[in-house]
């Protein structure tokens, strides 16, 4: 049986790992290539680098933390942040990336997608889609949601710049579109959620999995092993990606998966 | 010294760096007439049936005469599909057809969750647990219910060749194996310490069909080949 799998996040800024609480207040946690060197004993299925700097002059500070970091771990990597042309995808692979993450460039120019797609194959495709759940009223004014609400239309608002610009797009069709771009993977991080380790948004999580074909990473919210259970249950997630929960020693990946598999979510022990 | 053939289906480099954490030499010839002074063939391939294209008659037949000569070849992933007679994928282009069967899109028999009964997603990406219908040099040592890194929409079936089965709905060959022609569906230079076992297996093959090849040459050479 496929298993869910359990994604490491590294989220880089000048060759160090931080992170951050809504996308602000970073704080470091480490060296990229020794913690992706922890979580490989500890048995995650995959690691994501996400370059938070992301200037033009850090393509070469991104290679060479890829490099690092690939040398480390004989699992799926892929790189996000900054991957803003074919060139910079094609850098990030040569420097052993198996899959680039898209999130702003692919919306300013989602032909990209297709580019990339075609060139490397969609398995090395990610659209990364950062999203808030967002209410709708008469007014047109946007009100955030803190709660599913299924009784009124939800609408997934997704952002671009790291959360930072509106995008009148939505989540759910954005989603379809990537798939029929040539993605062949979405991540969706809830920008509510991110870093405040109050759980994943499952409604969010579960809407855009149920509307593609495509493995769903789900993003933003893991503080417990519930919340991973939950993503994997109602959230519909292929998959679930966390950065604070394991950085800072708080929970370690093995624990979760033994927690996961006595609930007979199928995982890779 | 191992040829790692690139046909422009994509990106080497992760196999390259796996085959050199276990001490492969490898290199990639730059045309098919440079295939003869290699010990073992990998044909690697991600993405669509249809860029096996890439490999032209000239690559086909330079391929074929290492096979016929007793060479270990590797295909992985879209490379081990290309071993059999084709794709659904993409009907035009010929398989090498080392292996009976043609192969099949995942998503065709709409493929359930056993557990949930929601419908399965394809491409068929992650990690999914392998068995074995046979003892094989390839999978040798590798613990039954092992799991390794998929991404695939096309799956070949099950022959009497298959090494390693996995079930995804359907049940398909995640490795193949017939004389010195080895093929796994998934990517062992993704997939872990199971992973590098399994091309260490396949190295070990290249190694010791080596004696027996160089005193084969040797006699050609005497004969005046």
């Amino acid at each position: 049986m496929l298993s869910k799998r359990i994604i490491a996040c590294l989220d880089v800024r000048d060759g160090k790992v931080v992170k951050g609480i809504n996308f602000e207040g970073l704080r470091d946690a480490g060296d990229p290539a020794a913690l992706a060197r922890r979580y490989n004993v500890e048995g995650i299925d995959e690691i994501v680098i996400l370059d938070v700097t992301a200037t033009l002059e850090s393509r070469q500070a991104r290679a060479n933390t890829i490099a690092a970091v690939a040398h480390e771990i004989f699992l799926p990597l892929a790189v996000g942040g900054g991957i803003r042309t074919e060139a910079d995808a094609a850098a990030a692979i040569e420097a052993g990336a198996d899959k680039v993450s898209l999130n702003t460039a692919a919306l300013q120019d989602p032909n990209l997608i297709t580019t990339l797609a075609k060139r490397y194959g969609s398995q090395a495709v990610i659209v990364a889609i950062d999203a808030k759940s967002v209410r709708l009223t008469t007014s047109a004014k946007a009100t955030v949601v803190k709660k599913p609400d299924t009784t009124g239309a939800v609408e997934y608002a997704v952002y671009a710049r790291s959360g930072q610009a509106g995008t009148n797009r939505d989540a759910v069709e954005w989603a379809r579109e990537a798939t029929d771009r040539g993605a062949g993977e979405i991540l969706l991080t809830s920008i509510d959620r991110d870093g405040t380790k109050s759980g994943f948004d499952c409604e969010m999580t579960a809407a855009v999995s149920d509307a593609v074909n495509i493995p769903v990473i789900a993003s933003g919210g893991a503080g417990t092993f519930e919340h991973f259970a939950d993503v994997f249950g109602p959230g519909h997630a292929d998959a679930a990606l966390a950065a604070s929960i394991f950085h800072f020693n708080e929970k370690s990946v093995s624990e979760l998966k033994q927690f996961l598999a006595k609930r007979q979510i199928p995982v890779r022990l | 010294m191992i040829a790692l053939i690139d046909y422009g289906a994509g990106n080497l480099t992760s196999v390259r760096k796996a085959l050199d954490a276990i001490g492969a030499k490898v290199w990639t010839p730059s045309v098919a007439g440079e295939l003869g002074r290699a010990h073992g063939v990998i044909v690697p391939g991600v993405g669509h049936f249809d860029s096996t294209s890439g490999l032209t008659a000239e690559w086909r037949t330079a391929i074929k005469t290492m096979v016929d000569d007793g060479i270990p070849l590797l295909g992985i992933c879209v490379g081990l599909q290309w071993l059999f007679e084709g794709s659904e994928e993409a009907p035009a282009v010929e398989g090498l057809g080392a292996f009976e069967g043609v192969c099949f899109n995942l998503g065709t028999s709409r493929p359930q969750d056993l557990r949930t009964s929601r419908p399965l997603k394809v491409p068929h990406v992650g990690w999914n647990s392998i068995t074995f219908p046979r003892q094989t040099r390839l999978m040798a040592g590798v613990a039954e219910g092992s799991q390794v890194y998929f991404t695939h929409s096309y799956a070949a079936p099950i022959t009497a060749d298959t090494a390693a089965s996995c079930e995804y709905g359907v049940t398909f060959s995640a490795a193949v194996e017939r004389d010195n022609i080895s093929a796994v569906q998934f990517h062992p230079e993704k997939s872990g310490d199971t992973g590098l076992r399994i091309l260490n297996n396949w190295l070990s093959a290249v190694d010791r069909s080596l004696p027996r090849r160089s005193s084969t040459n040797s006699a050609r050479a005497k004969a005046g080949e």
